[in-house]
C-alpha cells in the first residue's frame, strides 16, 4: 500500500505532466489535419478519424497558400544565438567584476549596479520600442539583422549579468586566491579556475538568454519591414480571414523544437552540486 | 636568508587587526603562531601572501621587499583551513597545477606531483576528483599542492582544524616528517592548540588581539609566557589566572586565605600581584586548603577537568582518572606556592617557578 504522500506527489507530478503535454499532442495532431479534420469536431486518432495530410507542412516550405519559414527561421537563429553569445561573454565578464571588485559610481555601489542591470527588465518592453526605433533609425540599421542582434543584447545583457553574479557569488572567493597564489594574474586565474567551474551558470544564463530571444515578438516586429523577418513574425503573418489551425500548429511545433533540443542537451549540466569539493 | 616584518599594522573600523606586528623567520624552521580566534593569525597569513593589504609596516624576504609585489609573483603556498582544491581537475592535476603555472611540462608537473602525493599517502587517487574523496584526503591534496612548489614561503591556516580528533592526530605526527623535507622554505603553522603548537614548532609565535606578544622556542615560551594573556594561550586548559598580593611574607588571595611565598618570589616588592596557577599542578588537598565549590565538572579521556569557585574567583583543576564531583559540592583545592607564576599589574611576567 502507497503511502498517501507517494500517491499525492504522483498524481501532482502525473496532472503536471497533462498539463505541459496535452497543447503538444494537440499541436501535433492538429498539424496532420486538413480544414475538414479541423472543423470536423474533436478527432485524435489519424486515420481512423480523420484522413492525415502532409499540406500543412508543405507550406511552410513555400507551397501554395502558405510561408517559406526557412529563412526567417535562419534569421532567428541567427540572431537569437549571436545576441546570445555577445551577451554571456560581456555579461560573465561584467558579472565576474561585480562579483569580486568593488565599484563605486557616485553613491552607487556593486549592488546598485547590479539593480541597474536588472532594471532594464523591469519597465515593459514597449516603453524601449520608440528609443530603439529611433536608434536604429539613426544607424541605418532598420529592418536588418544586425540592428536585431544590437537590439536583443540590450535586452539579454541584463539577464546574463543578473544570473552569472548571483553564480558567481556562490563560487567561493577562495579558488581565485588560491589561483593567484599558485601563480595565475588575476585573468588567467579567471580563465583556468573561476570559468571552468562556472559551466552550470553560464548554461543556464544562455538558456535564459535563447529562450527570451527566441521569443520575442515585440521588437522583431516593429523594427523590422519587408528585408528582415524573423520565425515570430512569420508565424503571425500566417494568419489570415480563416485561421489555418493546421499550419499554425505546424510552425508551433517547428518553432519549439530548437529550445527543445538545447534542453536536452543541457539537462545534465544543470543538476546541482558540481561545485562540492571546492570548500568544505 | 628570512621574512622580516617589521611594524606590520592593520585597522578595520578602528579595530586593530593587526598591531604593530615585527618578526624575524628563518628559513628551514617551522615557526607555529598560536592564538585565540580572532587574535589576527589568519590576517597575519594573507598580508604575508598578499591577499590582504595593510595600514603600515614592511615586509621583507631575503632582502627584497614583498610588499608591493602581487600575489601571483611571491611563490607563498597556502593551505587553508577549508580544504580548498580545484574542483574541476583531478587529484593529481590539482597538485600538478602551480607547477604548471611555473613553467612545467605536463609530464613533469605531473611527474613531480605524483611523488609529492605520495609523500602524503596518497598513491592511487589520481584520476579522482576532490569530491570523490574523504574530509583528510582533502586537506592531503591540498597540502601536496602547497609542499609540491618548494615555495619561498609556506603557510598553513590551521589545515587540521577541520579534521576529527584521530585523524588530526595522525596528520599532526606525518607533518613533521613532511616539513623536515622542506629544506628551503619560510613554514609558518597557525593553530589555536598548544599541544600543537609546542610539538610541531622549532619557534612559537604566540598572538593575542593583534599584537605578537612572544616568540621563542616552545620551551621558553612554556615555561617563561611574558604575560598572563601568554599563559592562558599555551596551556590547555588556560592556566588560572587570579588577583592576590605579596604582603609581609605571604601571598594573600583573599581575606581568607594566603601561602607562604616561594623562594622564586623572593625578589619582588610588596604590592598587588596576579598569580597563575597550572590547571595541572591544582590537586585536590584536605582539611585546611582552599575551599572550592564544584560549578562544573568534565571527564575528557582519562582525566577529569573540575571547575570550582573559590573566594578569589573561579579555578580549573585537572587530575588523573575518571571522577564525578555533583555540582555544588565543596572540595579542598591544595595550591602548591612553588609551582605559581607572578605576574605584574600590567600582566607582564615577574617571577617563574
Amino acid at each position: 500500500m502507497p503511502r498517501p504522500y507517494t500517491v499525492l506527489k504522483y498524481g501532482a507530478i502525473l496532472a503536471w505532466s497533462a498539463f505541459v503535454v496535452a497543447p503538444f499532442l494537440w499541436a501535433l495532431t492538429t498539424s496532420f489535419k486538413t480544414i475538414n479534420g479541423v472543423t470536423g469536431g474533436p478527432t485524435y486518432i489519424p486515420w481512423l478519424q480523420y484522413q492525415p495530410s502532409l499540406a500543412a507542412w508543405g507550406s511552410l516550405f513555400g507551397s501554395t497558400g502558405g510561408i517559406d519559414i526557412v529563412q526567417p527561421y535562419i534569421d532567428s537563429i541567427v540572431v537569437t544565438s549571436g545576441a546570445s553569445a555577445i551577451s554571456i561573454v560581456l555579461g560573465t565578464l561584467a558579472a565576474y567584476g561585480l562579483s569580486r571588485f568593488s565599484y563605486r559610481l557616485g553613491p552607487a555601489r556593486n549592488s546598485d549596479l547590479v539593480f541597474f542591470f536588472v532594471s532594464q527588465r523591469i519597465m515593459p518592453p514597449v516603453v524601449l520600442g520608440i528609443p530603439f526605433f529611433l536608434m536604429l533609425r539613426f544607424l541605418g540599421l532598420l529592418d536588418s539583422t544586425l540592428g536585431l542582434v544590437v537590439v536583443y543584447i540590450a535586452l539579454l545583457l541584463p539577464i546574463a549579468v543578473w544570473v552569472m553574479v548571483d553564480f558567481f557569488n556562490n563560487v567561493p572567493r577562495q579558488l581565485d586566491e588560491m589561483a593567484m597564489l599558485d601563480g595565475c594574474t588575476p585573468l588567467r586565474g579567471f580563465v583556468l579556475v573561476v570559468l571552468p567551474n562556472s559551466l552550470p551558470g553560464i548554461i543556464v544564463a544562455a538558456l535564459f538568454c535563447v529562450i527570451f530571444g527566441w521569443n520575442d515578438f515585440f521588437f522583431s516586429f516593429t523594427l523590422t519591414f519587408t528585408q528582415t523577418q524573423l520565425l515570430p513574425v512569420a508565424i503571425v503573418a500566417l494568419n489570415s480571414s480563416v485561421t489555418p489551425w493546421w499550419t499554425l500548429s505546424a510552425s508551433a511545433l517547428i518553432s519549439v523544437a530548437p529550445l527543445v533540443v538545447i534542453a536536452v542537451l543541457v539537462e545534465r549540466y544543470l543538476s546541482r552540486g558540481h561545485l562540492a569539493g571546492a570548500i568544505r | 636568508m628570512a621574512l622580516i616584518a617589521e611594524h606590520l599594522a592593520l585597522e578595520v573600523d578602528r579595530v586593530p587587526y593587526l598591531d604593530d606586528v615585527s618578526f624575524t623567520l628563518e628559513r628551514g624552521r617551522l615557526h607555529t603562531l598560536i592564538g585565540r580566534t580572532l587574535a589576527g593569525k589568519t590576517t597575519l597569513l594573507r598580508t604575508i601572501a598578499g591577499l590582504q593589504g595593510i595600514d603600515r609596516g614592511t615586509l621583507d624576504l631575503d632582502g627584497r621587499s614583498f610588499l608591493n609585489r602581487p600575489i601571483w609573483e611571491r611563490d607563498v603556498a597556502m593551505v587553508y583551513e577549508q580544504f580548498i582544491n580545484y574542483p574541476h581537475l583531478s587529484v593529481i592535476d590539482n597538485v600538478a597545477f602551480p607547477l604548471r603555472r611555473r613553467g612545467l611540462s605536463k609530464d613533469v608537473a605531473r611527474e613531480r606531483a605524483r611523488a609529492v602525493l605520495d609523500r602524503v599517502s596518497l598513491s592511487g587517487f589520481d584520476a579522482r576528483r576532490p569530491s570523490q574523496l574523504s574530509g583528510g584526503q582533502q586537506q592531503r591534496v591540498a597540502l601536496a599542492r602547497a609542499l609540491a612548489r618548494n615555495a619561498d614561503v609556506l603557510l598553513l591556516d590551521e589545515p587540521l582544524a577541520n579534521l576529527d580528533y584521530k585523524l588530526r592526530e595522525q596528520m599532526r605526527e606525518e607533518l613533521r616528517g613532511l616539513f623536515s623535507d622542506q629544506g628551503g622554505s619560510i613554514v609558518l603553522y597557525t593553530t589555536t592548540e598548544p599541544n600543537e603548537a609546542m610539538t610541531l614548532g622549532d619557534v612559537v609565535l604566540v598572538m593575542h588581539e593583534g599584537r605578537l606578544v612572544q616568540m621563542g622556542p616552545p620551551d621558553e615560551v612554556f615555561d617563561r609566557p611574558a604575560t598572563a594573556a601568554v599563559a592562558g594561550i599555551v596551556n590547555d586548559p588556560a592556566m588560572n589566572i587570579v588577583d592576590g598580593a605579596i604582603e609581609d611574607g605571604v601571598i594573600r588571595l583573599d581575606a581568607a586565605w594566603s601561602l607562604p611565598l616561594a623562594p622564586h618570589m623572593r625578589g619582588l616588592a610588596l604590592g598587588p600581584f596576579r598569580f597563575g596557577m597550572r590547571a595541572i599542578e591544582l590537586e585536590l588537598g584536605d582539611s585546611d586548603d582552599v575551599v572550592g565549590t564544584v560549578t562544573f565538572s568534565e571527564v575528557s579521556g582519562s582525566e577529569t577537568f573540575i571547575h570550582v569557585d573559590t573566594g578569589f574567583g573561579p579555578l580549573v583543576i585537572q587530575i588523573k582518572g575518571v571522577h564525578a564531583f555533583p555540582l555544588g559540592a565543596t572540595v579542598p583545592v591544595a595550591i602548591d606556592q612553588d609551582k605559581l607564576f607572578v605576574f605584574g599589574p600590567d600582566d607582564r611576567l615577574v617571577a617563574a617557578p
